[in-house]
């Protein structure tokens, strides 16, 4: 699925939430369900620095396509991180790096990627785009 | 009893809604609530006599410089500070500090010893990390124990005639612990040693006596007293305000400039180079009367019946662990809940209206002594309610059960 069709699907998703508190829990649910990175990336080597909730990334490219994995130690940094990798994950560093997160609006999530927010999010999404970009200039 | 419906009416923001909810602020350790009293002096200045101090001939200038000296009065009768140039206006608690440290390069030998706690806020430590990488001073640490307390049987011992400062804060900003600042000084000044105090997190609770302190310097931010950002204080005892060279050059700071030499003004103009804010300082006074008005005293016993109908209630909560448990402290709570990060409760509190600081609060060193990433820091002034102490603890138990 492109990243496109991969967000309309989630915005459809949300659609389907009342309020706040259902929102939430859904992206609780998620950090809580899914293992998302090896523990052996889960080190400074990976970190990225989001002063409150600790943000890992992890990236390797299969079959052309770049495989994010991240992690973090809030569980609702880490239910915005499941929604991420499920953008990102798995495409084409061409496509990761001319993605927006508009999305991210839509569904009612902007404050989690707010720079002023600390959690590492607004950090990541650059990681990804950086990985993108690297194994971009592989490819070339 | 304490006129809580009224003081409430006092503050304009108490009564706005945050995601559709009424504003429990409880983040009053990083910056208080501003009541009308002091946002009407902020208006009239803007509104009536903006205009630069010390300088002019004109009226507007006259009636500015007036209002802002007598600002400077207010809050050297407030500390009871003997001179009025013994209080040197501030852009806050930090810039105080990086002046007397910027002083001290000066004054310091290799060697030399300045001894710091472990409680400190990053503003009361990093200035002073810079001053010894400048002069070869070493720096020493006071430490705490499980309650947050500082240990004073190491103090003590810790303190010698190579000391030549200590500085500690007077109320911990991240725990509420409040230090026995009266020994510290008695017990460094026996060594010959001076003392700032930083009283950033102090001033918003109680009324500290400059010269009953016998203190050297003590610091403050209006911000965190009902006064605006921008603006705080330094007090020094003329002696050592005297040995300090200028921190920063500019206007206001001279007594004559030519380019072989410039000679400085007498104090507090030689500490306070460039113009002020002027609207600030002038605030800052009105502030410090409208806590005075309400009453240190009665302050103090209100927010104490909060705390301690807070620390009970919150203690229901099964997994919760407060940091900081002096018995003597103010209206401040740091928790956990076993499990759950701080900055995950801290997400579902906002989204119920209820504003709390979460993560290190700037004291890096005190979280690593407790092992965690941070905590949930609930810091309560005297117009919050026990009602909203109840919305609190409902908004905890009810992110609990979402986050666990
Ligand atoms: C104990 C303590 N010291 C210093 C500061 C710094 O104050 P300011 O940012 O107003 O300069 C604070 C503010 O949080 C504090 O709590």
């Amino acid at each position: 699925m492109s990243i496109q069709d991969i967000q309309n699907d989630i915005i459809e998703e949300f659609a389907m939430f009342d309020d706040w508190e259902e929102r939430y829990q859904y992206m609780i649910d998620l950090g809580k369900t899914l293992p998302l990175i090896d523990e052996q990336y889960k080190t400074d080597d990976y970190l990225i620095k989001g002063c409150q909730s600790k943000v890992w990334v992890h990236a390797n490219m299969e079959n052309n396509k770049v495989v994010f994995t991240a992690d973090s130690d809030a569980i609702i940094t880490k239910g915005v991180i499941a929604i991420l990798i499920r953008v990102f994950s798995n495409q084409r560093p061409k496509d990761i790096i001319d993605a927006n997160t508009d999305f991210i609006d839509k569904i009612g999530l902007k404050e989690h990627l707010s720079p002023t927010r600390a959690n590492g999010l607004v950090s990541m999404i650059k990681q990804l785009k950086m990985y993108a970009f690297a194994y971009q200039t592989q490819l070339n | 009893m304490f006129p809580i419906k009224e003081i409430r009416k006092d503050f304009p923001i108490l009564s706005r809604k945050v995601h559709g909810k009424p504003l429990v602020y409880l983040d009053n350790g990083a910056t208080s609530q501003t009541p009308i009293q002091v946002i009407d002096v902020i208006v009239d200045y803007y509104s009536n006599y903006n205009a630069n101090i010390h300088r002019g001939v004109h009226n507007l200038s006259q009636e500015a410089t007036d209002k802002y000296e007598e600002a400077r009065h207010k809050i050297q009768n407030h500390f009871n500070a003997k001179h009025a140039h013994e209080i040197i206006m501030t852009s806050g608690t930090t810039e105080s500090i990086n002046l007397v440290a910027h002083g001290f390069a000066s004054l310091l030998d290799k060697g030399d010893e300045i001894m710091v706690s472990a409680l400190e806020h990053h503003s009361n430590i990093v200035p002073w990390q810079m001053l010894c990488e400048k002069t070869g001073a070493v720096l020493k640490v006071i430490h705490m124990n499980d309650e947050g307390e500082l240990v004073l049987t190491e103090y003590s011992k810790l303190l010698s005639n190579k000391t030549k400062l200590v500085f500690v804060n007077h109320i911990s900003n991240a725990l509420g612990t409040i230090n026995p600042i009266e020994l510290i000084i008695e017990k460094a000044h026996q060594v010959g040693a001076a003392v700032l105090i930083d009283g950033a997190q102090a001033c918003p609770h109680v009324k500290p006596d400059v010269q009953a302190l016998n203190v050297d310097f003590y610091v403050a931010s209006a911000h965190k007293m009902c006064g605006p950002t921008g603006v705080g204080m330094l007090y020094g005892k003329e002696a050592w305000l005297n040995k300090l060279p200028p921190y920063q050059g500019g206007g206001e700071m001279i007594a004559d400039v030519t380019f072989e030499k410039t000679t400085y003004a007498g104090l507090p103009h030689k500490f306070e180079a460039g113009t002020p804010n002027i609207c600030g300082g002038i605030a800052f006074g009105a502030a410090i009367d409208y806590l005075n008005a309400i009453g240190f005293d009665n302050i103090a016993a209100y927010e104490h019946e909060l705390l301690e109908y807070a620390t009970e209630k919150l203690m229901e909560i099964e997994g919760l662990k407060i940091y900081g448990t002096s018995k003597n402290k103010t209206s401040v709570i740091s928790f956990n809940i076993e499990g759950i990060h701080p900055y995950d409760i801290g997400t579902i509190l906002d989204k119920l209206g209820i504003a709390v600081r979460t993560g290190h609060h700037c004291a890096q060193p005190i979280m690593a002594y407790f092992k965690i990433p941070g905590t949930v820091r609930a810091s309560f002034a005297f117009y919050n309610t026990k009602e909203e102490v109840d919305i609190l603890v409902a908004g905890v138990k009810k992110a609990k059960m979402m986050l666990a």
